[in-house]
C-alpha cells in the first residue's frame, strides 16, 4: 500500500491515466487499422526510432520540473553526433582502435555535460530566464557543429561504435534497455534521492526551498548538466542508427519532441513534478503517432498537425483539472 | 516609468543604439560601398521581414507571453501568397495578412480563453502552420510568376524613392510604435508585463490587450509571408525555420526583458538590425579576402553575440535592481 502511495506521488500520478487512454487507443486502432501491425519488425523500428526522444525527454522532465526549458537539446545532440566521427576516424583512433571507440563515446558527451553547465549557470547564477540561455546553444550549437565538420555528411562504417544503435540484446533493439536503465536510475533519484526531493522542491516553491537551505543554484545546474549529458548520448545513438552523421540534420526539431513527450506524460510546466516514466509513455505515443500516420500513407507534414493537436489537449486536460 | 521612448536613453535599450552606431561606423569606414545605395537597400529589403516579425514579437514579450509560431506563420502565409499571387498584389497581400492573423486569432483562443501557457500553445501552432503550409503547397515551392506585378514589391520603388517592403516596413514600425506609446491599449499592453493580476484589479481590459498582442503578432507574421514570398519569387514551405528565435534574438538584444513590462518598438528595431549587420559586416570582411568564414560560423556568432548581450542584461538588471533597493 505504502508503495503504491509513493508509486502514485512520484511517477504514476492519476492525471496520466489520460496518457494511458490515448496510448491504448492508439494501439486498438492500429491492430484494427495497420497491416502488419502485430509483427516484431514494427516493435523493432519503432523501439530504435522512439529511443532517442525517450532519453531528451527524460532530461527534459528534469529541466522541466524546476521550472526550466531546454530549447538547446537539439543542437547538443548535433555537436555530439558531429564530434564522435572526427574522433574514431582520426589518425589517433587508427593507431589505437579501443581507445579511439572509447574517447569518441566519453568526449562527446564530456562536451554535451559541459554544454549543461553552461546553460545551467546562465539560469541560476546570472538569473537568465531559461528560454533565453538556452537559445544561446540552440542558435550556435548547430553551427558549431557544422563549422567542425565544415558541413561535410560523415559516413563510416565502425561496427562497434553502431551498436549502440543497431545492437541486439535479448533480441530487442540494445538502445532500448538503454532506455529503461536510464529510467529506472532517473527513477529512483527522482523518488529516492537527497537530489531528488531538492529538484522537486526547487520546482515546487524556489523561494521556499532558498530559503529552507536547499543549494538550489547547484541544484538547477545539476538538472541542466543531467539533461545535456543524455542529449550528447542521444545524438550519438543517432549516429550509430544511420552510420552517418549530418550536423545540419541530427537532433533537428528534437526539442519540440521531448518537450511534448514530457508535456504528455504529465510534467507541469510550472515544475514541481517529474513523471520519469510519463515522459517515456509521452515519447512512446508520440512516435506511435508518427508511425500510424506513416504507416497508413498519411504524410509527415499531417503527423505535424497531430502532434499540435496533442500537445493542446495534453496541456487543455491538465489545466482543466487544476482549475 | 515603464514606458520607452524610441530615442530615449538610458534603461536597457541604450546599449544597443550605441552598439549598433558603432558598427555602422566601422562598416563605412572599413568598407568603401557599405554606405552604397545598393548595400543599404539590399540589406534593408533582406531584413525587413525580420524587423516585422520582431516588432510583433516584441508586443507578446511585452505582455509576458511568447509567439514561437511566426516562422511557419511566414511560411504558411507565403504559400497563400504565392497562390493568390495571379490576382494582382491587391488580393494576395491582404489575402496573406487576414490568414496570419487567422493564425493568430488561433493563438489568443488558446492562451486567453483556454488559459494553455503560452509557449506550448504557440509551439503547436507553429508545428500546426508549418503542417499546414506543407500540406497545401505539396512540400513544394509554389513559383510565382514573375510578370505578376506582386514580385515587384521588393523592386518597385514607391514615389521612386525606395523599395515597397521598406516603405511598408517603416509604416508598420511607426504605426506600432504609436499604438505602444500613444494609446491606451499600447499602455494596457505595457501594464499587463508590469503585473496581470494588478492590471485586472485595475479594471483594464487584459484580455482584450492580450488577444491584440497574438493577432498583431500573426498578422506581422503574414507580413513577412508577403516579403518571402515576393523576395524569392515564390512560396516557401519550408522557410521560417528558427526564425521565430531570431525575432526573441532581436526583441533581446533591443532590452526588452522577457518577464515583459519593459521595452520599445524602436529598440526592437535597432536589435533586428545589429543582427543583420553581423552577417552584412561578415559578408563585406569575406569579400576582402581577409578572413573566410563559412556560412555556418554566422550561427556561431550569432549565438556569441547573443551571449553577449545577455551577459550585459544580466548585469544592468542587477545594478538597477541594486539601485532600487
Amino acid at each position: 500500500m505504502t508503495r503504491t502511495l509513493t508509486l502514485m506521488r512520484a511517477g504514476f500520478d492519476p492525471t496520466r491515466h489520460g496518457a494511458l487512454c490515448a496510448l491504448g487507443g492508439i494501439l486498438l486502432f492500429n491492430l484494427l487499422v495497420t497491416p502488419n501491425f502485430l509483427h516484431a519488425q514494427t516493435l523493432f523500428v519503432n523501439i530504435s526510432q522512439v529511443a532517442t526522444i525517450a532519453i531528451v525527454a527524460m532530461g527534459m522532465t528534469l529541466v522541466i520540473s524546476t521550472g526550466g526549458i531546454d530549447l538547446s537539446v537539439g543542437a547538443i545532440m548535433a555537436l555530439s553526433g558531429a564530434l564522435a566521427p572526427l574522433i574514431f576516424l582520426s589518425e589517433f583512433a587508427a593507431a589505437n582502435p579501443t581507445l579511439g571507440l572509447v574517447a569518441s563515446i566519453i568526449v562527446p558527451i564530456l562536451v554535451a555535460l559541459c554544454c549543461g553547465v553552461f546553460n545551467g549557470v546562465l539560469v541560476s547564477y546570472l538569473n537568465v530566464q531559461p528560454i533565453v540561455a538556452t537559445l544561446i546553444f540552440f542558435i550556435s550549437g548547430r553551427g558549431l557543429a557544422q563549422v567542425m565538420t565544415n558541413g561535410n555528411l560523415q559516413t563510416f562504417t565502425n561496427p562497434s561504435f553502431s551498436y549502440l544503435g543497431t545492437g541486439k540484446v535479448l533480441g530487442l533493439p540494445f538502445q532500448g534497455w538503454l532506455v529503461l536503465l536510464i529510467a529506472v536510475v532517473l527513477y529512483w533519484m527522482v523518488t529516492r534521492s537527497v537530489f531528488g526531493r531538492q529538484l522537486l522542491a526547487v520546482g515546487g516553491n524556489e523561494r521556499a526551498a532558498r530559503l529552507s537551505g536547499i543549494p538550489v543554484h547547484r541544484v538547477k545546474i545539476g538538472a541542466y548538466v543531467i539533461c545535456a549529458g543524455l542529449s550528447g548520448l542521444a545524438g550519438l545513438i543517432v549516429v550509430a542508427i544511420n552510420s552517418a552523421s549530418d550536423a545540419a540534420r541530427i537532433g533537428n526539431l528534437m526539442e519540440l519532441d521531448a518537450i511534448a513527450a514530457a508535456v504528455v506524460g504529465g510534467t507541469l510546466l510550472q515544475g514541481g513534478r517529474a513523471p520519469i516514466f510519463g515522459a517515456v509513455l509521452g515519447a512512446v505515443i508520440i512516435q506511435l503517432v508518427k508511425y500510424t500516420l506513416l504507416a497508413n500513407g498519411i504524410a509527415d507534414e499531417v503527423a505535424l498537425i497531430a502532434k499540435a493537436g496533442i500537445i493542446i489537449a495534453a496541456v487543455y486536460l491538465q489545466q482543466a483539472r487544476k482549475e | 516609468m515603464t514606458c520607452a521612448g524610441f530615442f530615449r536613453p538610458g534603461g536597457h535599450s541604450f546599449g544597443v543604439w550605441v552598439v549598433l552606431v558603432a558598427m555602422i561606423l566601422f562598416g563605412l569606414l572599413r568598407y568603401e560601398n557599405f554606405g552604397g545605395a545598393y548595400n543599404i537597400s539590399s540589406f534593408l529589403n533582406y531584413n525587413a521581414m525580420f524587423i516585422v516579425i520582431s516588432v510583433g514579437m516584441c508586443f507578446v514579450i511585452l505582455t509576458g507571453g511568447i509567439d514561437l509560431s511566426v516562422g511557419s506563420v511566414a511560411a504558411f502565409t507565403s504559400v497563400v501568397a504565392a497562390y493568390l499571387s495571379p490576382y494582382g498584389i491587391q488580393v494576395a497581400l491582404p489575402g496573406a495578412v487576414m490568414a496570419g492573423l487567422a493564425i493568430g486569432g488561433l493563438n489568443a483562443v488558446f492562451v486567453v480563453l483556454m488559459r494553455i501557457p503560452p509557449f506550448i500553445a504557440t509551439l503547436a501552432t507553429m508545428l500546426g502552420a508549418k503542417g499546414g503550409a506543407l500540406v497545401i503547397s505539396g512540400a513544394q515551392t509554389i513559383s510565382i510568376d514573375w510578370e505578376l506585378n506582386f514580385t515587384k514589391l521588393g523592386m518597385e520603388k514607391a514615389f521612386n524613392l525606395l523599395p515597397w517592403t521598406i516603405v511598408i516596413t517603416a509604416v508598420v514600425v511607426v504605426g506600432l510604435w504609436i499604438v505602444l506609446e500613444r494609446t491606451s491599449l499600447g499602455r494596457t499592453v505595457l501594464a499587463i508585463g508590469g503585473g496581470e493580476d494588478a492590471s485586472t484589479m485595475m479594471g483594464l481590459n487584459v484580455n482584450r490587450a492580450k488577444i491584440f498582442v497574438y493577432v498583431l503578432s500573426g498578422g506581422c507574421g503574414g507580413m513577412a509571408g508577403v516579403f518571402l514570398a515576393s523576395g524569392f519569387g515564390a512560396g516557401q514551405p519550408l522557410e521560417g525555420v528558427g526564425w521565430e528565435l531570431s525575432a526573441i534574438a532581436s526583441v533581446v538584444v533591443g532590452g526588452t526583458l522577457l518577464t515583459g513590462g519593459m521595452g520599445s518598438v524602436g529598440a526592437t528595431v535597432a536589435g533586428a538590425l545589429l543582427l543583420g549587420l553581423v552577417f552584412n559586416i561578415l559578408n563585406f570582411e569575406n569579400g576582402r579576402g581577409v578572413i573566410s568564414l563559412s556560412a555556418y560560423w554566422q550561427m556561431v556568432i550569432r549565438g556569441g553575440f547573443l551571449f553577449v548581450v545577455i551577459l550585459l542584461q544580466s548585469h544592468l538588471a542587477r545594478r538597477s535592481k541594486g539601485a532600487t533597493q
